[in-house]
């Protein structure tokens, strides 16, 4: 009956007839918990956001990718719905119930194109573009959730391996490690180094480890410990491990590990008096000879 | 003897983050039967070790928690350590301190009977490995003298 092809049909009544609404739809829209839960200063800012949205699937539905979660159209509206998605997580909403409630957004503009004019031909294949781009809005909502997710994890990670093993300097010549959580080869190897750098920039001749913050020494930690220790042997520097705690104490002697030749002392407070008592002992005995 | 049907938990162990998660279940379930502060740490020693076994040894498998308890009454906890490896060629030789074909000190498989109540291993060559383990709530465990 037309000489235009029936889905760019379709994709220029979707569009069209998402500018058109965009005004009542984004109203529609900012009644809903998607919207409403986030913008919540003004009510202005979820219309706002409304309009951003459809005017970014009006674009998507014109440059007819609707399949597509790389249109160009989407790019504009992802912030936005990374900070949607991320307010949502935060109320404690899984991603099953995030995506439900995006899907719910498709109801309104559903309603107006089932109104709009034209033969019932093009109503269906409008209906049925429309639902092809809100479901490829769902995975673009989801995509970008897990994307943040994934960053998140990432970059806790790094701040994990980095600053969970800080190296302070007590005294001087003396450097202390204060471990914190489980110490797995990635994290002691990261001690080590740590270690043995400010061991140098410090010319510390003794290091305390203390281990108050490990919660669990088994024999790869002790192993890592105790490589550690001789490490820094090798650097001219004498270790102290503190920090033992009763049941920790208990547990290795049953599991068979003894950290040897290795000086420990219950707690940091202890190591610090050990340390000092040596040099002050190394000042006298040098003492006497000048 | 005891009908009481409590939670088993199922948890995989494929990599090392898989043993953090394993170390914090145990210990919470620890807590939540009543283990006090030396056995909680103990139980999560022995998981540590064999379920770095069950990762290094086994090529990964899983390991379940049970709630058990005894004709006696007593409380208790039951690990289960199961990989699909190549199993234990020597089992005598994989108790003795000190033994190790990973580089490790050989201290995980023997100090971990040490460090529980109950202590069992099955293995076959070629088809895999369970160890399993049971700690009862406040009783002093047999260790060394």
């Amino acid at each position: 009956m037309t000489d235009v092809p029936p889905v760019g049909t379709a994709t220029s009544v979707v569009a069209r007839l998402l500018r058109e609404k965009k005004e009542h739809i984004a109203q529609l829209w900012a009644d809903q918990p998607l919207f409403q839960a986030v913008f919540t200063v003004t009510r202005d800012e979820a219309v706002e956001a409304g309009r951003a949205v459809l005017e970014a699937l009006a674009q998507v539905a014109e440059s007819g990718r609707v399949d597509d979660i790389a249109a160009p159209g989407f790019a504009m509206i992802r912030q936005q719905l990374a900070a949607m998605s991320t307010s949502r997580t935060r109320s404690g909403l899984s991603i099953g119930q995030i995506d439900r409630e995006v899907g719910a957004l498709g109801a309104a503009p559903a309603e107006f194109l089932e109104d709009a004019s034209g033969d019932t031909d093009e109503r269906v294949r409008a209906r049925l573009l429309w639902s092809e781009l809100l479901a490829t809005l769902r995975v673009v909502v989801i995509e970008t959730a897990l994307q943040e997710n994934r960053e998140i994890v990432e970059r806790q990670r790094q701040q994990l391996l980095e600053m969970a093993t800080p190296v302070v300097k007590l005294w001087d010549r003396l450097v202390a490690v204060p471990l914190i959580g489980m110490l797995d080869s990635a994290r002691s190897q990261v001690v080590m180094e740590n270690l043995l750098e400010a061991i140098v920039e410090h010319n510390a001749t003794m290091a305390i480890l203390d281990i108050t913050g490990v919660p669990t020494v088994d024999s790869l930690v002790a192993q890592h410990l105790m490589k550690t220790v001789a490490a820094a042997r090798l650097m001219g520097a004498d270790c102290v491990i503190s920090g033992i705690r009763p049941a920790i104490a208990q547990t290795m002697v049953q599991l068979g590990l003894d950290l040897g030749p290795v000086t420990t002392r219950a707690t940091l407070a202890d190591a610090l008096e050990l340390a000092l008592e040596r040099q002050s002992e190394q000042a006298k005995g040098i003492a006497p000879r000048h | 003897m005891s009908t009481d049907e409590r939670a088993t938990v199922s948890l995989p162990v494929r990599n090392d983050a898989d043993l953090m998660t394993v170390r914090q279940r145990v210990r919470t379930l620890a807590q939540e039967l009543g283990f006090g502060l030396v056995q909680q740490t103990k139980l999560v020693t022995a998981a540590s070790e064999l379920a770095r076994n069950t990762l290094i040894h086994g090529g990964g498998g899983s390991v379940t928690v049970d709630a058990v308890s005894d004709a006696q009454g007593r409380d208790g906890l039951t690990l289960t350590f199961r990989d699909e490896g190549s199993g234990i060629t020597d089992v005598d030789r994989a108790l003795r301190d000190g033994y190790s074909t990973a580089g490790g000190l050989g201290m995980g498989l023997s100090g971990s009977k040490r460090l529980v109540h109950e202590f069992s291993v099955d293995t076959a060559l070629g088809e895999g490995t369970t160890v399993s383990v049971t700690l009862w709530r406040g009783h002093a465990s047999h260790g060394p003298r």
